[in-house]
């Protein structure tokens, strides 16, 4: 395939697009017993040493020996997301022949995407479609014959990837990003507009709308992160935690909640060694239930694994559930928990109000300060009172009323997600520059950011947007 | 039959603003050169606006001066009036402009022009291109004459088949008055060069003496004057200078404007050309901004040996009485006399797509081509291109790879590479907007960004070099410097701070932290820092900056870094790109029609995905392997 109108100094050595690093998921999005988070470019072993800790020591995994497995957990700062094995590749000896990094975690979807979202925040960007393939051409691994079906598959994926994902964006989010863009987009062409032509528009007294233009934005943006967040996590499972002292309850909550919907998964590998978890639907929302070895005996939880390990449970937690013996008093093991639920989500449930009560939801409320805002459920586990009003609870924590529950208004890809995530960092930016004192025209760099952020999340491009803006809506010139 | 043949090494037609600075690269880089122009009066005539520079054009300047152009030296020895733009933003958005004595200004570039070696001037309208086998042999004028050249560079700005209109008259006559160019716009539809019809326009130009000037507010230049060529000793331009003066139009102007749309040939539909939007006539500006009650008016001199004054932001199309009563609305106008009717004009340009980077018609080798031809607008940006083009004949000729100038290093590589890449509907207008890395191309860098390239290219004497080479020294260190030296907290600092009004330290910090205050600044700091060494301004300016805006300059030069990798993967030429299977139909045909010099560049055609550049990454690669095996 030799063409006579190459010239010889078209190609040069190290020929790839980008080498900034890239992180996807390796796995299928499936609910499987294991889920592989790839990393690949110059900084992959930087970014998982920002967000991994080995069990013992303190060992780096940037310094760490190539093709070794290494056995510790991954934080996104203090929080805990999983217990992980991480293989460590460098290049030129991985698939892309760059440095490669593989976190290998306990399936299910929600963990595994919570990794990659972690994975994107310290360093990494989403992968496009085929992209670590195209790496794995361009730097030389795969072989001349295979390089028809690369493009074919990048061009493929990349189709597949904006129908379905802007299929899923027909509904409330679109028109909201769009709505969003178009505010964006105004408030750049105004300052261009000014910066153009100063004087025939001027930017005096600007700061202040633009301050409250921009608490707006952000507002709308966390709404719909919240949503989107909350809207995967109802879908895909909140993962639950049960607390609560000995016989409070607990094993007969988890049964109720088993029994109640018949569509239980069984159990899988959880997310610790030694627990498991169960997938339970109640009503449209779906319950990982963090069974520790202690929730399903008798046992237990604080006394026999420790307050240390109670906390480990709760951190991990998306959701609370705090068991209460309605027939007995409260003592010091409660008090322990009610610290451990301190700026949780956590629904307060009060057990056996079949039996003649000793606590009050008052007295519960006046044992601790914060417990106030808690939302508080009067259960009988053993007779299954209270249940429809636990799941309208959970609706209410996780939906934040402001919406209905519906498979369209959620960003679901964690590159739509990161785009967001982006767009907001950046309007962030807008306000730091505006407290700092810098001057208007560093405004509109981070604004433009987030503009284009926000154009990537529902596939639009922003070409001559703005020149056209600033025409149509500000009148220039000589 | 006999007839005047001569034979040069580069042909220039048009002596506007690129014209000129094409014509003196040419002839300074050591070729013969041969400079045509209709009319010898016209030569660096400005029809429109009395000034230079401006947002993002004066960056222009700056940059043709870096380059080795002339436009800022000729600015800086004839203007009358000057200031510095933006000067509470950002320094990326301080930009310079001078109201130009427009004669002397002429004169000056003239003089220039005929003092230059090598250098001939020739009045003649060029009306035949002449190609031999798509390549450029010469050109042919009017009256029958051949001048044979190795390269032709185009710079016909507005005068190709050009009219002017005003009411229902239309004039076939260039800018001015003078003589439009009716033949050479057939020869180049004959070598299958495409063209465009654009238009643009310009207001009256009134007698001082019939101006009421004492309702108008005074609007003066800046008391301290920043030259705009590097060469210029500040010192030098510090002079007395004249006024320009503000009024508005208002409610009755807009009413008379109303009334009389359909005299208007913009309304009429008399005018086919495309406008631009950014210099509406106030006929547009009253239409579309229907909701604003008044517009402003700026009163510019238009030298100091002329009583007209330019009566900026109300360019118009309208006819002449109706011109009279709207002028004569506004405050201080009330008995204004029009010494030249505004007027709007239409003439031939190409669609730029049909230019290489280097500006050379990517199928006749040899021709070249800039400034307002190309589908610009503005004085400056035809100077830029004309630099380019003429730069890049001179280059042609003698066997050289072309000077390409791309988006990170200037105002003038974003200026071509839109120009010969996107869609554009309306005559180009620079904006600083259109720069994404703006911050990196300031006004007050733009010798350390480019003085290199023009010394390169042969139009920078060794000396200016070196000296820029011994500034980024001294600012390197010095930045390097201020970010060691730290200050405690200790009385004679909090006293400092206090009198700026800055909050007080409390614990020590370096120097390079304070600077980064937005309330203070280098030379605050002087008293803090007693082994300074003592620096020229521009090193002291370039020091600030730099420790100010450090973050987002990191981050515009990261964006750089990623932006060159693309660019620097250039794309086989005349290639046929049906062959790769992979790409999107509409991929295909534009990458055919276009053939972009880059992949860069083709990630900037409008309806190339992202998809189909990783596609043309791996056919790339694919090639380049099975070349390895053939060879």
């Amino acid at each position: 395939m030799f063409n006579p109108f190459f010239s010889k100094d078209i190609f040069k050595a190290g020929a790839f697009m980008k080498t900034d690093t890239i992180a996807a998921i390796a796995t299928a999005k499936t609910n499987s017993g294991i889920g592989i988070v790839r990393i690949s470019g110059e900084d992959a072993c930087s970014v998982i040493d920002r967000i991994y800790r080995p069990r013992a020591g303190k060992k780096k995994l940037s310094q760490v020996k190539s093709h070794t497995v290494h056995y510790g957990y991954i934080y996104d700062e203090d929080i805990l997301i999983d217990e992980v094995m991480v293989l460590i590749m460098r290049g030129p000896n991985s698939y892309t022949r760059e440095d490669t990094v593989e976190i290998d975690c306990h399936g299910g979807t929600l963990v595994v995407r919570r990794i990659l979202e972690t994975v994107l925040r310290y360093g990494a960007r989403a992968a496009e479609p085929g992209e670590f393939t195209k790496r794995a051409f361009l730097n030389g691994r795969i072989d001349l014959s295979q390089a028809e079906s690369v493009i074919d598959v990048i061009q493929a994926k990349n189709d597949f990837a904006l129908s379905s994902s802007l299929s899923q964006l027909k509904g409330a989010v679109l028109e909201r990003i769009q709505k969003l863009r178009a505010k964006v987009l105004h408030e750049i062409a105004f300052i261009e507009s000014a910066l153009d032509d100063p004087e025939h528009i001027s930017l005096e007294g600007y700061k202040e709308t633009l301050s409250s233009v921009l608490e707006g934005l952000l507002t709308e943006l966390s709404g719909i992160r919240k949503t989107s967040e909350n809207g995967a996590l109802l879908k895909e499972g909140i993962q639950t935690v049960i607390v609560g002292k000995p016989n409070a309850g607990k094993s007969s909550l988890l049964n109720r909640l088993v029994g109640r919907e018949r569509a239980i998964v069984t159990p899988v590998a959880g997310t610790t060694r030694d627990t498991l978890e169960e997938q339970i639907s109640l009503g449209g929302i779906t319950l990982n239930v963090v069974d520790t070895a202690g929730i399903r005996s008798t046992e237990d939880l604080v006394e026999q694994i420790g307050v240390d390990k109670a906390r480990e449970f709760v951190d991990k937690g998306d959701l609370i559930l705090y068991v209460v013996d309605a027939s007995l008093p409260l003592d010091e093991n409660d008090r322990q928990i009610m610290e451990l639920l301190k700026d949780k989500k956590a629904i307060v449930l009060l057990n056996k109000t079949d039996l003649p009560p000793v606590i009050t939801p008052e007295d519960l409320k006046g044992g601790c300060s914060w417990f106030d805002t808690y939302p508080l459920v009067e259960i009988s586990a053993l007779e299954g009172m209270g249940m429809e009003e636990l799941e309208e609870k959970i609706r209410d924590l996780f939906l934040l009323g402001e919406i209905s529950f519906d498979d369209e208004i959620y960003l679901t890809n964690a590159r739509q997600k990161a785009a967001l995530e982006d767009a907001y960092q950046s309007l962030l930016h807008v306000k730091d520059s505006m407290e700092a004192g810098m001057p208007e025209d560093f405004y509109s760099i981070d604004l433009m950011d987030a503009y284009e952020e926000l154009g990537s999340i529902i596939g639009e491009t922003t070409g001559e947007d703005l020149i056209n803006e600033i025409f149509s809506k500000f009148c220039m010139g000589k | 039959m006999a007839f005047l043949e001569e034979t040069y090494d580069v042909c220039v037609v048009g002596a506007g603003h690129a014209g000129c600075e094409a014509a003196l690269a040419s002839a300074r880089l050591g070729l013969e050169t041969i400079l045509f122009t209709i009319s010898i009066e016209s030569i660096a005539m400005m029809p429109c606006n009395p000034n230079i520079g401006g947002s993002s054009k004066g960056h222009l300047v700056r940059e043709v001066d870096a380059l080795g152009g002339q436009m800022g030296i000729n600015i800086d020895k004839t203007f009358i009036q000057s200031k510095m733009l933006n000067q509470s933003k950002g320094p990326a958005v301080h930009s310079l402009r001078a109201q130009a004595d427009k004669a002397e200004y002429s004169r000056r570039m003239r003089q220039t022009l005929e003092e230059q070696e090598r250098l001939t001037i020739r009045q003649a309208e060029v009306t035949d291109l002449l190609i031999e086998d798509d390549v450029i042999t010469g050109v042919g004028t009017f009256s029958g004459a051949v001048y044979h050249a190795r390269a032709v560079v185009l710079c016909t700005g507005t005068y190709l088949k050009a009219r002017c209109l005003y009411g229902d008259v239309v004039q076939q006559t260039g800018p001015n008055g003078l003589q439009a160019a009716n033949g050479l716009s057939d020869s180049l539809k004959k070598n299958g060069v495409e063209l465009l019809r654009f238009k643009t326009g310009t207001p009256a130009r009134i007698d001082k003496k019939s101006i009421d000037f004492t309702k108008m507010q005074e609007q003066f230049g800046d008391e301290r004057v920043v030259p705009f060529s590097f060469t210029t000793d500040p010192d030098e331009v510090q002079k007395e200078q004249a006024s320009c003066w503000l009024t508005y139009t208002n409610e009755r102007t807009h009413q008379i404007i109303r009334d009389n749309l359909d005299r208007s040939p913009l309304y009429s539909g008399m005018i086919e050309g495309t406008g631009p939007r950014y210099c509406p006539s106030i006929e547009d500006k009253v239409v579309k901004f229907a909701e604003r009650d008044r517009h402003q008016v700026f009163i510019e001199p238009e030298g100091l040996s002329t009583t007209e004054m330019y009566v900026g932001g109300m360019s118009s199309s309208l006819p002449e009485d109706v011109q009279y009563e709207m002028y004569r609305t506004v405050p201080g106008l009330e008995h204004a006399k029009i010494v030249r009717n505004a007027y709007a004009i239409e003439y031939d340009c190409i669609d730029p797509r049909q230019l290489k980077p280097s500006l050379e018609f990517k199928k006749i080798s040899g021709l070249f081509s800039g400034g307002q031809f190309n589908g610009s607008s503005g004085y400056e940006e035809a100077a830029g291109q004309g630099l380019v083009a003429g730069i890049n004949a001179a280059r042609y000729v003698k066997g050289l790879e072309p000077m390409i100038l791309d988006r990170s290093e200037c105002y003038i590589g974003v200026l071509i590479d839109d120009l010969v890449t996107k869609e554009n509907a309306e005559p180009y207008r620079m904006m600083t907007s259109r720069a994404e890395y703006r911050l990196l191309l300031r006004q007050d860098n733009a010798d350390l960004r480019l003085t290199r390239r023009g010394y390169e290219a042969g139009l920078i004497s060794q000396e200016r070099y070196d000296w820029v080479v011994e500034k980024e020294q001294l600012i390197e260190r010095e930045v390097k410097r201020i970010g060691h030296v730290t200050v405690g907290a200790g009385e004679q600092v909090q006293k400092l701070l206090e009198q700026y009004g800055s909050t007080p330290l409390k614990t020590g910090t370096t120097l390079a932290e304070l600077i980064r205050r937005p309330e203070l600044d280098y030379d605050a700091l002087a008293e803090l820092d007693p082994d300074r060494p003592k620096l020229p301004d521009d090193v002291v300016e370039q020091v600030n900056i730099h420790i100010k805006y450090d973050g987002y300059i990191r981050r515009q030069m990261k964006q750089v870094k990623e932006f060159k990798k693309l660019e620097n993967k250039r794309l086989p030429q005349k290639f046929n790109y049906d062959i790769i299977n992979s790409l999107r139909t509409e991929a295909k045909q534009k990458l055919n029609l276009y053939q972009p010099q880059s992949v860069g560049q083709a990630s900037r055609i409008a309806g190339v995905s992202p998809a189909d550049i990783s596609v043309l990454l791996i056919y790339l690669e694919q090639m380049n392997r099975g070349k390895h095996e053939t060879e």
